[in-house]
């Protein structure tokens, strides 16, 4: 019988693999012509990409940089409209970031918005010591003086209200019981802001004038009153937020439906009736004598309508939350708040990150509509940089220049908060 | 509540309103209600002590006065001696125009997009990623003006399509002039059409008095429908009514004998023919747009404004709506599709078959709330001076009029009617999709 079986006896050499399948050949091969249609679209889009950049790249990179006027521009480039004139940036990204602001005192812009991250990071990153979060606490008063200026004894007198309510909780409820510490934590601190705070930051002014320069609102402008605008208004929008969600899943009737009432209301409108309210009706609904500040005004709508945002988010939080965890909570014996405080809030809260950053890009973006009702945001601002003499007629490189930040902003925080994500996800699929 | 307490032995005290989980949800509710009365009996007594301060009185009246200035772009008849109120409903109608094109393109291109960001192409892919995160990163009203400054700086004036050798020429067999005032396209005509349909006419107004051609005068009721356009949707409506029983009667037969009639060629004829038939009745042709002097004269004139803010909102919201579209498609396991091409479906009908139903119940809602932040953005349109509602009721007739607490209150009412009328639908739609399980 012949043999016919066949038992290897030696291996046989590793081979490459076929040049169309490996190396760069294989990888356009696979992704950009795997089958005839792919073939014509991947020579199209090659076509549009040469197209836009042979158009785009000419105009971006164009000698203009030291140009003092458009005319100086277009001697530069020779005539030609085909070249971006980037002067204007160099000689106006100073305003466009900071508005009006004195020049003098860009410092202080700038060491607020450096201290924002100091504040922020604690919360942000729990590696961090947690001594820091003192500093986050104190920051919402710094802030507001270090932009605004004025007496350091306002914003202290302002904090001291906080400090009292929180010191009359603490000895209050021993003494007097829990509902009676809960009332004097209120009433305490809002009889010191009405009548005490006032007189006594006048009177410790005078003894010792502690104070920085003040600027007027009406100086404010650029992306930093974009950036105080959003950050603020989604600082004070998150806690309004989450009492607000709370409220829409109570089962209190009157609760719930004033709750459903805020935030359907808000979330119906577009934001600009709002701002109209904020520019002509706030200061109607105010007590006679009232005159709110224009940014402040803002800042109210601007918060009010995130924090509409905010709850619903919040309220996605809340209800991708397992009910065991609720039951689990009462059954420990723990009562509304507390279960809310230790168990339902810090998990609801994390699910809810990602709604919360992208609530905060979509406040952010929107507040370049406070161009509309004439304050001096970016877009205000490139209006007004335009009707310069020296400017008339640059579109392109100012809503370029705007957008280009925009973007840079936006989509960094978008990608924080998906790293965010993952970071946070504790394997629940 | 949190625990369960025994059946009270003694009588009622004041102190269970608080401690008693009985009576303690009533209390919160009572003092939350006091509470919400006191603020809100508050704002009101400011607002109408401020307004007797300053000499207004709260009234609609003013509505019924002469408006007194124009609305460039509208789609009924207006001019300066209307009413606010008439400038308000043109500015409504605006508003309305504008939502419903730009979510019909926005849907298009952001299905598209959706999905070619999904394809095995990598440049393809890219290209659709760099396009969304564009849109969805930069502000849409910078996109607005940004749209609008195309417009009027790359676009050619209207006499560059002068002269014997002009600079600039229409486009599509002479049909489609795009000018830096607008685009110029071909309106539809009817050399035997029916006229228009007076709505609410006033009898001793004297413009409604028949003429010698047996029509009324353009100002006669409160504003008037064209026929044509009625005759024509009343014969596409019926003709798609009949379609639908065709294909009912196609699946009644399937479902007794499990053979389906090929009822194609039967719906797209009983679509298409009466359609057709009707244009031709009307004697329908086209009114092409022609320079005169130093203007288009004929034609269907769209504004640029309205233009830039149809693109502008169109691509903004196209970015998200291929987010949506994409994450509902990923949202469909592999195994539908494997399981599908297991029983021999063919890939575009797994697609229609398979993938797509059950995709749509993730992307109708977030597709619906994408459509109502259009609505909602199409108030930027003050930014490019199209006269939407916000442009007319918000902006000038509150500027004429300084009667801002009666102007901005219908603003929001009219979007939040708008809005929850939406969400009507999309509650609605949700009822119908739930799944139901077990």
């Amino acid at each position: 019988m012949a043999d016919l079986h066949f038992v290897r006896k030696a291996m046989i050499e590793e081979q490459e693999p076929p040049a169309a399948t490996a190396g760069v050949a294989g990888w356009v091969r696979e992704n950009l012509f795997s089958s005839p249609l792919n073939a014509i679209l991947s020579i199209l889009s090659l076509g549009f990409v040469f197209y836009v950049l042979s158009a785009l790249l000419p105009w971006v990179f164009s000698p203009t940089w030291s140009a003092t006027s458009l005319g100086e521009c277009r001697e530069l480039t020779g005539g030609g409209h085909g070249k971006a004139c980037w002067g204007v940036i160099r000689e106006r990204w100073l305003q466009l970031m900071f508005g009006f602001y004195p020049k003098e005192l860009y410092w202080r812009v700038v060491l607020d918005f450096a201290l924002l991250i100091v504040a922020v990071a604690p919360v942000l990153f729990t590696k961090l010591p947690r001594k820091m979060l003192y500093f986050s606490a104190v920051y919402p008063f710094l802030m507001p003086w270090l932009l605004w200026g004025g007496s350091i004894w306002n914003p202290i007198a302002v904090a001291a209200g906080f400090v009292l309510g929180f010191f009359a909780h603490k000895y209050a409820r021993p003494a007097f019981g829990g509902l009676a510490a809960v009332i004097l934590a209120f009433l305490l601190p809002i009889i010191w802001w009405f009548f005490l705070a006032g007189p006594l930051a006048n009177g410790l002014a005078s003894v010792l004038p502690l104070a920085l320069e003040t600027v007027e609102s009406r100086n404010f402008g650029g992306f930093m009153l974009s950036i105080t605008i959003g950050v603020v208004a989604i600082a004070i929008s998150l806690p309004i937020g989450i009492l607000l969600a709370l409220g829409r899943q109570s089962d209190l009737f009157i609760v719930r439906s004033l709750s459903v009432g805020f935030i359907e209301f808000i979330r119906g409108v577009p934001l600009i009736t709002l701002l109209f309210v904020a520019s002509t009706l706030l200061n109607i609904f105010m007590p006679p004598g009232t005159d709110f500040d224009i940014i402040l005004r803002v800042i109210i709508m601007v918060t009010l309508f995130a924090s509409a945002y905010m709850a619903e988010v919040v309220r996605g939080g809340l209800a991708a939350l397992p009910k065991g965890q609720y039951e689990a909570a009462d059954a420990l014996g723990l009562d509304f708040w507390m279960a809310q405080r230790l168990i339902i809030m810090p998990q609801a809260l994390k699910i809810s990150i990602p709604g919360i950053v992208s609530t905060f890009i979509g406040v952010f973006k929107d507040t370049t509509l406070v161009s509309i009702i004439g304050l001096l945001d970016p877009i205000g601002l490139s209006n007004s940089i335009r009707a310069d003499q020296a400017w008339n007629g640059v579109v392109w490189e100012l809503y370029g220049f705007i957008a280009l930040m925009f973007f840079v902003f936006c989509f960094s925080m978008s990608r924080y908060s998906m790293f965010l994500e993952r970071k946070l996800q504790t394997g629940h699929r | 509540m949190t625990s369960l307490t025994d059946p009270p032995k003694e009588s009622f005290r004041l102190g269970m309103l608080i401690y008693d989980t009985r009576y303690r949800s009533l209390t919160i509710q009572i003092v939350a209600l006091i509470g919400f009365m006191i603020f809100a009996a508050w704002l009101i007594n400011n607002t109408l002590y401020n307004l007797a301060e300053q000499g207004k009185t709260i009234g609609f009246g003013f509505l019924s006065d002469t408006a007194g200035y124009d609305i460039n772009q509208r789609l009924l008849d207006y001019n300066s001696q209307s009413s606010h109120w008439r400038a308000a409903f043109v500015g409504l109608l605006n508003t309305l125009l504008v939502a419903f094109l730009g979510c019909i393109t926005a849907t298009i291109i952001g299905v598209f997009v959706g999905i070619l960001r999904l394809s095995n192409n990598w440049l393809i892919a890219r290209l659709m990623t760099v396009y969304v995160e564009m849109f969805r990163n930069v502000p849409v009203l910078l996109w607005i003006v940004f749209t609008m400054a195309i417009m009027i700086e790359t676009l050619p004036a209207p006499r560059a399509f002068k002269g014997d050798d002009p600079q600039a020429s229409m486009v599509l067999f002479d049909s489609v002039a795009f000018t830096n005032r607008g685009v110029y396209i071909p309106e539809p005509l009817f050399s035997r059409g029916l006229g228009d349909m007076p709505i609410l006419p006033d009898a001793a107004n004297p413009d409604c008095q028949l003429n010698e051609a047996g029509e009324v005068g353009d100002s006669c009721g409160i504003f008037q429908i064209n026929i044509d356009l009625l005759f024509l949707v009343l014969v596409l409506g019926a003709s798609l009514f009949v379609s639908g029983r065709i294909r009912k009667r196609a699946d009644r037969i399937q479902n007794e004998t499990g053979d389906r009639p090929n009822t194609m060629y039967l719906r797209l004829g009983v679509v298409i023919l009466p359609f057709v038939a009707a244009l031709i009745a009307l004697g329908f042709h086209l009114g092409y747009p022609e320079l005169k002097g130093f203007n288009f004269k004929g034609g269907t004139y769209l504004r640029n404004s309205l233009i830039a803010l149809w693109l502008a909102l169109s691509l903004y919201t196209a970015a998200f709506i291929a987010e949506i579209v994409r994450a509902g498609i990923l949202a469909i396991s592999k195994g539908q599709t494997e399981a599908a091409s297991a029983l021999g479906l063919r890939p575009n009908r797994i697609m229609s078959l398979v993938i797509l139903p059950q995709a749509l119940r993730v992307i109708i809602p977030p597709l619906i709330s994408n459509y109502l932040n259009l609505t909602k953005n199409s108030s930027l349109a003050i930014a490019v001076g199209y006269m939407d509602i916000t442009g007319t009721l918000g902006g000038i007739t509150m500027n004429q009029t300084g009667k801002e607490l009666e102007c901005v209150l219908m603003l929001m009412l009219v979007y939040l009617v708008i809005s929850l009328s939406i969400s009507a639908v999309m509650n609605w739609y949700n009822e119908r999709v739930k799944l139901v399980e077990r």
